[in-house]
């Protein structure tokens, strides 16, 4: 079975060039029924991939073939198949193919409603191609690709300012972090002469990575630290997270598929399929896990105070890629990837569900929701079940993998990062409940009345809308008893079975840390506590409290003024160099060669008087030369001259 | 290098060449009048026909290949002169004149 595990990507692509052939006129039904019935055989693909890794006990399981050669060096292309691989494949598609069956209802009626599924077709491709890659090399094609997609899908409404704007800045931002993702693959390349994973990995365990201006251990840590960088601009991490929010200007199924369940969660997979070589560096992972800690709290500050619905969602999924990030930093591999499965879900979850208010109601923000609870009845449930994984209310999906960080983090001895985590996760818990009493409960605002003729009839989408929300909040419960004493942490024992050599498993037994999860759970109870004190039974008015902590509430909306920062420093930096360059252009360079061409128009000015026409002038001056030359000629022959 | 019977000493042809090619010479670039000049360009073609003359007599294989091949040379100067003659007249048409100075239109 896992030698077939390459049909896996190839559907989407069959998919993909399928649409291509039909046309951007294609019908609505045959365009999404194609899409989503092969994506879903993709689907059952990977799981029986998934199924048969699990029975099979060795390590990578890689298929190479020959691609070129350069000098002594060849390069191979094909796929692997490793633990961690199969399970993003299984988590990959099953959120990809869900979010291809909302779309079609979400989308229903625009006018690009075959190239919108054709992007998501190569977006799909290309992250399943991403996963499998058995090399750096074809991982950052297919990095780049995935990238393309995002690009593309973020400014699908480029008719809009604000989303062609928010793609070019996505694409911008990420690019930063390619960059050094590319210089760290370089680098690697040159020191073990070898894109593949297991032979890097090899060089790094026997300390042989050496180049001549740069070796050993402070190699090791500039590699992980490069790599580490393309993990940032793609997990939207601080300080390159400014894209994400930004992002949200795409379709909001575009925001559960790529900006919340697997293109940002791909730069924690890299992280986390490159552990060994982080494991190798204390500093490198001391960095990841900083980064982690730092955007995980940032990120949750911020989301308290924010209007739009989906933007709080997407600075909760930069919280959560911290968690990730903070986990595989303390060394806890196995939790970073756990996390990344609940989160994939529950995420794409509230996304979808916020799609679903968006589109009964036409607007994203949160104070001219209100009261949908009774007219959108499965939305408000499934968006509770995922508020509550979130949240990591026991025995909610985020409580087990949220928790299992924790855990790890207070263990490993980080008692700062600590601190962050569970200030984020209280944080966490208030906002995301503070979307869901200002959407679902209390009245109609009346804004939302007098702007949205709409409102009276807002209500639940179709069964195609419905059906996802269903099967996610199902996965955002259950996910989390996958890795859970009850079975044996399972998932964990599932991902040790090849893991990477440094990945320590953590000492942790089920009932020493009941006593953190009791913490964790209060801590979340508190959040929720609060956020239904202010906005489901107004005990505390919010606005007497914004109004108390003026100077909070404005850092906190005001998103830290780091787009205000970045604007000045590194636009207006980029502005001034501009600036400072085309000065140079003009008024030097520009100059100088005006200059030269004026040299030459006033030798012509002169020299014109030579040219007067008379043949036999020109007869004698020519004659004298030749006179001249031959003279000189025959004194140098003599040896005279 | 033996003389082959030729009765005079080459340094006095190739003398006599260059004396003509000179004459030539000055009176293509000194000469004011249109027809004189072609007809100083004659005197330098023949100087030249001179020269392949005697270089054919003394060669080490003595042939006639100079002497042919300068008979080329009197024919094609014949075709020259008349194509010379021709854009003289045309010239004399254009601006009433065979003067060399009045042939300046390409000057500044």
């Amino acid at each position: 079975m896992i030698a077939y595990a390459w049909l896996v990507p190839l559907l989407p692509l069959v998919a993909y060039i399928f649409l291509l052939a039909l046309g951007r006129r294609a019908p609505e039904g045959v365009v999404s029924s194609v899409s989503v019935a092969l994506t879903f055989v993709s689907f059952l693909l990977s799981a029986a991939v998934f199924v048969a890794v699990g029975s099979h006990p060795e390590a990578a399981t890689s298929y190479v073939f020959h691609w070129l050669t350069l000098g002594s060096r060849s390069l191979d292309v094909g796929f692997s198949v490793t633990h961690l691989n199969a399970l993003m494949l299984l988590v990959v598609t099953l959120v990809s193919t869900l979010v291809l069956l909302f779309s079609r209802e979400y989308m229903r009626g625009d006018e690009r409603f075959a190239v919108f599924y054709q992007y998501l077709n190569l977006f799909v491709f290309s992250m399943l191609a991403l996963v499998i890659s058995p090399n750096l090399l074809q991982l950052y094609i297919f990095w780049e690709m995935v990238g393309l997609c995002s690009y593309l899908l973020v400014g699908f409404w480029y008719f809009k300012p604000e989303a062609a704007a928010a793609a070019k800045k996505s694409f911008v931002v990420t690019r930063i972090g390619d960059a050094g993702l590319l210089a760290g693959i370089i680098l690697l390349f040159l020191a073990s002469g070898s894109f593949d994973d297991s032979t890097i990995f090899a060089k790094v365990a026997g300390h042989s990575l050496s180049l001549g201006w740069i070796s050993g251990q402070a190699l090791t840590t500039l590699a992980a630290i490069l790599v580490f960088v393309g993990a940032i601009g793609k997990s939207a991490q601080f300080p390159l997270h400014v894209w994400l929010p930004d992002a949200m200007e795409g379709p909001t199924p575009v925001s559960a598929l790529i900006h919340a369940a697997t293109m940002v969660a791909a730069g924690v997979y890299l992280v986390a399929r490159l552990f060994p070589l982080f494991a190798a560096s204390p500093a490198a992972l001391t960095t990841v896990a900083w980064i982690g800690g730092v955007t995980a709290l940032l990120a949750a500050l911020i989301a308290l105070t924010q209007r739009d619905i989906k933007r709080v969602i997407a600075y909760s999924t930069i919280s959560q890629l911290g968690y990730m990030m903070l986990a595989l930093g303390v060394g806890a591999y196995a939790y970073g990837v756990f996390h990344l499965m609940t989160h994939a879900f529950f995420k794409a979850l509230l996304f979808l569900a916020a799609g679903s208010v968006i589109h009964a109601v036409h607007t994203q923000d949160l104070f001219e929701m209100g009261g949908l609870g009774r007219r959108m009845p499965i939305t408000m449930w499934t968006f509770l079940a995922g508020a509550l994984a979130l949240a990591g209310v026991v025995p909610f999906a985020g409580f087990w993998s949220k928790d299992d960080i924790l855990n790890a983090t207070l263990q490993t001895g980080h008692p700062v990062l600590f601190v962050f985590a569970l200030v984020a996760a209280f944080c966490t818990a208030f906002y995301i409940f503070r979307v869901f009493f200002l959407t679902f409960t209390g009245e109609p605002r009346p804004a939302a009345q007098l702007q949205h003729t709409e409102w009276s009839e807002a209500g639940e989408g179709g069964p195609v809308m419905q059906v996802p929300l269903v099967v996610l909040a199902v996965l955002a419960t259950v996910a989390g008893f996958f890795n859970s004493p009850l079975n044996g942490y399972g998932l964990e024992r599932y991902l040790f079975a090849d893991a990477p050599t440094g990945a320590g498993v953590l000492g942790r037994t089920f009932p020493e840390n009941v006593g953190l999860m009791a913490v964790s759970v209060v801590v979340s109870l508190l959040g929720i506590g609060l956020a239904a004190a202010m906005y489901w039974r107004p005990v505390i008015r919010p606005a007497s409290l914004a109004n108390g902590l003026r100077l909070l509430y404005v850092v906190s909306y005001r998103k830290f003024f780091l787009d205000e920062i970045y604007g000045a420093a590194v636009v207006g930096t980029g502005r001034f160099l501009a600036a400072l360059v085309n000065a140079v252009d003009r008024y030097v360079i520009a100059v100088i060669v005006r200059a030269v061409g004026r040299i030459f128009y006033a030798a012509g000015l002169f020299l014109k008087y030579t040219q007067t026409g008379q043949i036999q002038t020109y007869g004698v001056v020519a004659g004298c030369g030749l006179l001249i030359v031959v003279v000189i000629a025959i004194f140098r022959a003599g040896g005279v001259l | 290098m033996a003389n082959s019977g030729f009765p005079i000493p080459i340094g006095s042809v190739l003398a006599l060449a260059a004396i003509l090619f000179c004459i030539g010479l000055f009176g293509v670039l000194t000469k004011r009048n249109l027809i004189m000049v072609l007809v100083s360009m004659e005197l330098m073609l023949n100087a030249a026909n001179i020269n392949l003359v005697a270089f054919s007599r003394i060669q080490s294989k003595p042939n006639l290949s100079g002497q042919v091949f300068s008979l080329f040379t009197i024919t094609i100067a014949a075709a020259e002169i008349a194509v010379g003659l021709a854009l003289l007249l045309a010239f004399f048409r254009l601006r009433q004149s065979s003067e060399v100075k009045d042939l300046d239109s390409h000057r500044w």
